[in-house]
Formats: C-alpha cells, structure tokens, sequence
C-alpha cells in the first residue's frame, strides 16, 4: 500500500538522510543558527556554574509537585516563544503576500507554520501552563504533602516535554504536518501526506498524551482522596473543583484523541483503510472522533481558568465568592454537557436538520452556566473593596473579551450562521478571542497571583502593567480586524491573497501581533527585573494578598512537606477562617515527615520513548523496536525499586519552622 | 485516607501510599474477593465468550446484524461481569466513588457511541451517490439492509 513515489528506506536509517535536514530553507538554518548558538550557550553556562548536578538532583529527578509544577510553567513558557514566533510569521506573511506580491514564505513552509502553531499553542503552551497550575496548588489547596502518585507525575511532565522535544526537532529534521492542527485525513493520509510531517504530529501527540492521560488520573486521585480532614468536596477551593473536573474531561476524553490518532497511523503504517475513501473507510470518522476529544479538550483548557478567576475575585474583593454552589454545579453542567456538543465543528458535513439543530441548540444551552460564572463574579464585585492588582487586572480584561467570544460563539452555533462562517477568519477570530482571552489571561492572572507563593517574592508591578496593557491592546488590535475579514468571507490557513482592499485589515492584524509581541517582551523583562530586585519585592509573610485559601497560610515558597501539619478544616476559604479565629501557627512538637523520594525513571523512560518516537516517524524500525523493549525494561526494573520514601528528620522540620518563626517576628 | 487523621498527625497524609502499593495492599477500604469469586468470574466470562463464539461459528443466526447485535450485548455483559468480579465494583466501594465514576463513564461511552452511529449515519443518507467502486460498501440492494452506517 505505499505510494509509488516514496523515497527508498535504509535499514538502518530508514527515510532519514542528509536530504531532511533544510539546509536550502534560508530562514529555517537561521533559525537553526541561533538555537544551535543559544542551546551550546545554555550548556556552557549550566556546566560553567556546575550546575549539572543541581539540575538533575534538584529539578529533573524531583517529585516534588511544586517543583515539577515550575517545570510545567517554564515549558509552556519556552513554547509560547516558539509558537508565537510562529503566529508573526504568519501575520507577516499575511500582510505583504497581495496582488500577485508571494509574500516571503513558499506555501508548503506557511503550511506547517499554520499547523505546528495551532499544536504548540494548544498541546504544548495551554496544556503545560494548566497542568503545571494545577501540580502546583492543588496539593496546596486541599492541604496535602504531595500528588497521590508522585512518581507518576514526574513521569506525566517528561512525556509531555518528550512530545515537545518531538515537535521542536521537526523544524530542523525533516518537516512538520502541514494539514492543519488535526490533521483530517485524507490529506494526512499516506497518500496526500506521503512525508515524515504526519508522523512528527502523530508520534508527538500519543507520547504527550500518556503524560497528560495519567497526570490526569493523579490529580483525580489526589482530590479525591487527600483532602485535608474536615474538607468537604462542597469546602474545596473552587480552583480545586475546576480542576477536578478539568481532570475528569482529561481523563475521559484523551484515549479517545489515543484511539483516533493511533487508527490514522494504522492507515498510514499498516494500509488500514479507517479514514481513507475505499473498502468502507470514511474521512468524516475521523473528524467525528476527533471533535469528540476537541471538544472537550476547550473546556479542559478553560475550566481551570475559571477556577483561576474565582480565587482572584474573592481574594482582591475581599469577600467570600457570590454563589460557591452555583458556580460548583455550573462547573460540574459544563463538564457533562461539553461531550453534547461536538458536531458544531462540523455543521458543515452535512448531518442534516436535525442534528445539526440538536448540537446548535446545547451549544447555546452551554453559555447559561458559563453565564451563570460571568453574573457570579460580578456579584463578588459589587460592595467589594476591589484593590486592582495586576491578577484583579486581568481578570476584569477576561470577563470583558471573553464575552465578546461567548457571543460570537453562540453566533456560531446558529448552523445556517455557521454555513456563512465556518472555515472563514471570523472563527479564527473567536477561538482566539476565548482561548487567549479566556484561558490565557486565566493563566496570566494566576502567575502573577500565585509567583509570590511559589518563589517568596512578587513580580514588579511596573513591567506587569507594560505587558498587560499591551496584551489587551494588541489583542483587540491582532483580532477585531479577523472578525471584520471573516464577515467578508475570507477563509482561513491562506498564505496570498488577491483582493487589495483586504490588506489594510491584514497590517492592523501584523501591528496588534506585535503590540502582542511587546507584551511578551515586556512579561519577560518583568521576570528578569523582579529577579534583580528580589530584596526588595520579597514577601516574607507567606500571604502577600490576604487571600483565603489554605495554600497561603504556608511559607512562600512552602518547605518540601508544604505543611508541618495538616492543617483541619472547618469551612470554605479555610486560611480566611483560620484568619478569623485567630489562628496561633504551632512552632513545637515536629515530628519526622514521610515523603517520596527522587527517581530517574520518568525522565529515562521519557528519553527512551523520544527515541522510539523518532525511528518510528522515520521508519528505523530496529530503534523503534530497540526502544520499545527498553520501554518495557526499564519499566519493569523500577518496580523493583524499593526505596521510594524517606523520612525528613524532625530537626530538619524544626529548623525550617524556626526560620519562619523568626521571618514572621521580624515583620512584626 | 482522607479524613481519617487526627490532629497534628503527619502520616495522615502519607504522599507515597498509594504509589507504593506492593509495600501496603491493604489499606483498609479495597476489597480483593475471594477465590470463590474470581471463580464465578472466570467461568461467567468463558460462558460469555464461549457463547458468542458458537453463534458466529455454528452461523446460528441468518442475519448478520442479528447476529452482530446479539455479540454486542453478550461484550457489554462481558464488561459488567469484569467490572463486578474482577474490579471489585459495586455501589459502596471507595465510598461510593467507583459507582459514580462508572456512571459517568456509561453516560460519555453512550453519548460517544449513540451520537456517532446517529451522526454517521445521517452523513451516510446524505451522501451523494458515488459512482461504483467508490465510497459505497454495502452490499447489493438484493439483501435489505436497514440504514445503519457501514463506517462504524
């Protein structure tokens, strides 16, 4: 079944050779050129300060969760660069290439631009971002000392970066899918697809999805059962609720992304026939079974935030959240009904009325509880004493663009609307209008909330303010003239355009790209400048906000044991009740602390499925079968490792106490 | 695990218990059955695949979708019969959690399946005729086969 022009394989290198490096690509050898200069620069400086060792003891083996949560945050942040870079290109492109001008991208490189955009953002920026989120204040927030499965989790973040690694060596090894974020057949079948580009997206995606699939099950684990005595699921921060439900979603949507991406490589490596033309396969399963997983996977993204934006509120308007129940049962609606709503990614397949109606109609009924979160903000608003800090900034910014998106949104789940929109820059639009201005905004507000718990000091407020305005600037600049285009009909994924009197929208979409781009910058600037000034922004109290959940009433940054005892909880907002019974924190009668303890296996089995990955994307078969056996291998013989915990002594505890004690007293 | 510890007990909440279960399977709430009851299982499972089995082989139905259906309902049994004796499911365990977590799961599996064949199946009728060889597999009009999807 393979295609007759397809390149002769090696046995021992399969399709690589030295054609798939793009050394005739001039702006991908730049590219190359510099990463080459900054990764040597990274590894001259790491083994410079020697540092090798502190990096493997202290953060690649670790299975602490806040550790691992950094980790999460630092890759999203590395390939939001990368996608955004992505996302200029584009734009760029998108405003010079007119009037028969071919812009400075040939179409099959914009192609992979549009496509490995679309994966970054989503499978390796949003994803890691909430991932490392929630690893980092859910054990906080129900007042445990660690995930359930600690090991597994350092295991769940390195099959996610070995994904990561998988999509950042597409640029400089072969190429990259160009069909698009998800791939439809029968364009990435073997036969329109014939390349490694395919291969990079699927192989990439199934190893990240392991990591994502069982860091899923583990934070499911630890809500449910390592909840702090006297937490109730009706006490739980609502953070920790989205999350759980955000988990959920994970858990039960992702093997279905597993199940179709690995029958589209049977169709591509075996001759199967799911998704192709012939013997009774059909294309539009696959795009069924996709938006079965795509769906859900929005709310997995968005839901966290919501959780985000609820803690904000309530701790910058110095009140209990309006409506804790309701916004639980609102969560928990949204979680059942985003599996009811798939088909309105496909109006336009061709179901028919009937079920064209029934997905339009409970896409519209999903904005009710989404709705029911909006007025619930609003309401912990109204009679409080708002103090706008960069977190209270940018969840105002949320609540105004993300219902901006909602209403395009139920725009689009009119189908005969949708017969007018689908597939045009009016979509592009609205996605990115809920998706940065609701989840990553959601994000944003949560770094700058949590930073100071997770490091000991604030990030400065000047930089943050730079880059806030600047992101919300940009992004109405970047995407309102997307609204505009799509109005007129102009579809998406193009890379030249005929008509002149459209170009004028295109460079307003290029300059709010870049107000973006200083909004990045200026992020980045902020980290750096609050690093520099770190004295003086410190928060020695461990509750820079006086906030209200139990994550606050531990050090910033917390000890490893994050508590030195579990704490008891009494009611919701447990840190702002024991605020208000005047909380004495103990400072005697420590006792040893049980933890986990470090192990290389995640990071080794994540090294070893990267490189089964890679000779199975270019057909080295001995390495993909060399790799699997080593997977299974190494798998079995950390079972026999059994020294998994230890016991930090109470001396230790008791030091650490003792410093706090002495940081408080000084405060004083 | 969860609100069993006492004030000021550090191992209330021992991170590493559920990752280490070779050193501590009993912790209390999971029940591992006996051998009377992985038994039961066992012969309920080879019944329920022994069954199926002699209808496709002994062709014991004329129709193939009869025959498909009555296999399907015999696999659904199969799954119940594992999640009972083999998982150790029932409404109490884990405090009540496996049952909802199993209700969940049927609730998205029945959306999953019951949305598909209903989508599909209306991408099906509305397809436009092919020319023959093409996208068509059913078989010829002479057996009538009711409008179900030939993609599932």
């Amino acid at each position: 079944m393979t295609p007759a022009h397809q390149a002769p394989e090696s046995v021992l290198f399969g399709r690589l050779s030295l054609e798939a490096i793009p050394y005739h690509e001039p702006i991908l050898l730049a590219t190359f050129a510099v990463a080459a200069l900054g990764g040597i620069g990274v590894l001259a400086a790491v083994t410079y300060f020697r540092l090798w060792g502190w990096l493997w003891r202290d953060w690649i083996t670790s299975i602490d969760h806040k550790k691992i949560g950094i980790m999460y945050m630092i890759l999203g942040l590395i390939m939001l660069l990368r996608g955004f870079a992505d996302a200029l290109m584009m734009r760029l492109q998108q405003a010079i290439a007119f009037g028969g001008a071919e812009g400075y991208l040939p179409p099959h490189h914009y192609d992979q631009i549009f496509t490995a955009h679309g994966v970054i953002m989503i499978f390796f920026v949003a994803m890691p971002f909430v991932t490392g989120l929630m690893n980092y204040l859910v054990p906080l927030q129900i007042g445990a000392r660690d995930v359930a499965f600690p090991f597994l989790n350092n295991f769940s973040f390195w099959m996610t970066t070995a994904g990561a690694i998988l999509v950042m060596l597409s640029l400089f090894v072969g190429e990259f899918a160009t069909t698009g974020w998800l791939a439809y057949p029968p364009l990435s079948g073997i036969y329109s697809s014939p390349g490694v580009g395919v291969d990079y997206y699927i192989w990439a995606l199934q190893i990240a999805g392991v990591g994502t699939t069982l860091s899923g099950v583990n934070l499911i684990a630890t809500i449910v059962k390592m909840r702090a005595p006297g937490m109730t699921m009706m006490r739980m921060p609502i953070f920790t609720w989205t999350s759980l439900c955000s988990n959920v979603l994970i858990v039960a949507s992702f093997p279905v992304l597993g199940a179709t991406l690995a029958l589209l490589s049977l169709d591509r490596y075996v001759g199967t026939n799911f998704f192709t033309n012939d013997l009774g396969g059909s294309a539009m399963m696959y795009v069924n079974l996709i938006w079965i997983w795509g769906h859900p996977e929005v709310y997995i993204l968005i839901l966290p935030a919501f959780g985000v934006f609820s803690e904000v509120t309530a701790a910058f308007c110095g009140k209990r959240l309006f409506g804790y129940a309701s916004m639980v049962y609102a969560t928990v609606v949204i979680t059942i009904l985003s599996y009811l709503v798939w088909l309105h990614h496909f109006f336009t397949m061709g179901s028919g009325a009937s079920v064209n109606s029934f997905f339009g109609i409970t896409t519209m009924i999903i904005s009710i509880p989404t709705g029911a979160k909006i007025f619930n903000w609003l309401f912990t608003m109204y009679k409080g004493r708002i103090r706008f800090d960069l977190p209270m900034m940018w969840t105002v910014s949320f609540m105004i663009t993300f219902t901006i998106g909602g209403m395009t949104g139920v725009l689009l789940a009119v189908p005969p609307a949708d017969f007018v929109l689908h597939n045009s820059l009016f979509l592009i639009a609205h996605f990115h209008n809920v998706i940065i201005g609701g989840v990553l905004f959601g994000l944003f507000a949560g770094i700058y909330f949590w930073f100071p718990k997770a490091f000991g000091f604030r990030l400065d407020p000047f930089w943050g303010k730079v880059s806030f305005w600047c992101w919300t600037v940009g992004f109405y600049v970047a995407f309102m003239p997307l609204y505009v285009l799509g109005l007129m009909g102009v579809t998406r994924r193009m890379s030249k355009f005929d008509d002149p009197s459209l170009q004028i929208w295109f460079v307003i979409a290029a300059i709010g790209a870049l107000m973006i781009l200083c909004g990045i910058a200026a992020f980045l600037m902020q980290i750096f400048v609050s690093i520099l000034r770190r004295e003086q922004l410190k928060d020695t109290t461990g509750d820079p906000w006086n906030a209200r959940t139990l994550e606050w009433s531990t050090s910033s940054p917390p000890p490893a044991y994050n508590f030195a005892f579990t704490p008891i909880v009494h009611d919701l907002d447990a840190w702002w009740d024991m605020k208000r019974r005047d909380y004495v924190r103990p400072t005697e009668g420590f006792i040893p602390i049980h933890m986990p303890k470090n192990t290389g296996a995640g990071f080794v089995l994540a090294v070893i499925a990267t490189v089964a990955g890679f000779g199975l994307i270019w057909h080295i078969w001995w390495l993909a079968a060399a790799g699997f056996v080593a997977l299974v291998a190494t798998a079995i013989v950390h079972t026999f490792n059994y020294k998994r915990d230890f016991h930090i002594p109470a001396s230790e505890v008791v030091e650490t106490e003792n410093a706090r004690t002495r940081l408080l007293a000084a405060r004083a | 695990m969860t609100a069993a510890g006492a004030s000021h007990d550090a191992h209330g909440h021992d991170p590493q218990g559920h990752d280490a279960h070779d050193h501590d399977p009993h912790d209390g709430t999971a029940y591992h059955g006996t051998m009377k009851h992985y038994l039961m299982g066992f012969v309920l499972s080879v019944i329920l695949t022994a069954i199926p089995f002699w209808i496709i082989m002994g062709d014991v139905f004329r129709s193939p979708v009869t025959a498909a259906v009555v296999v399907m309902v015999f696999a659904v049994a199969q799954i119940f019969v594992h999640m009972v004796y083999f998982l150790h499911m029932n409404p109490r365990s884990e405090g009540g959690w496996n049952m909802l977590a199993a209700i969940f799961t049927i609730v998205i599996v029945v959306i999953t399946l019951s949305g598909s064949m209903w989508v599909m199946s209306h991408l099906h009728q509305n397809m436009a005729p092919m020319p023959a060889g093409g996208h068509e597999m059913a078989p010829p009009p002479a057996t009538p086969v009711p409008a179900k999807p030939s993609h599932e």
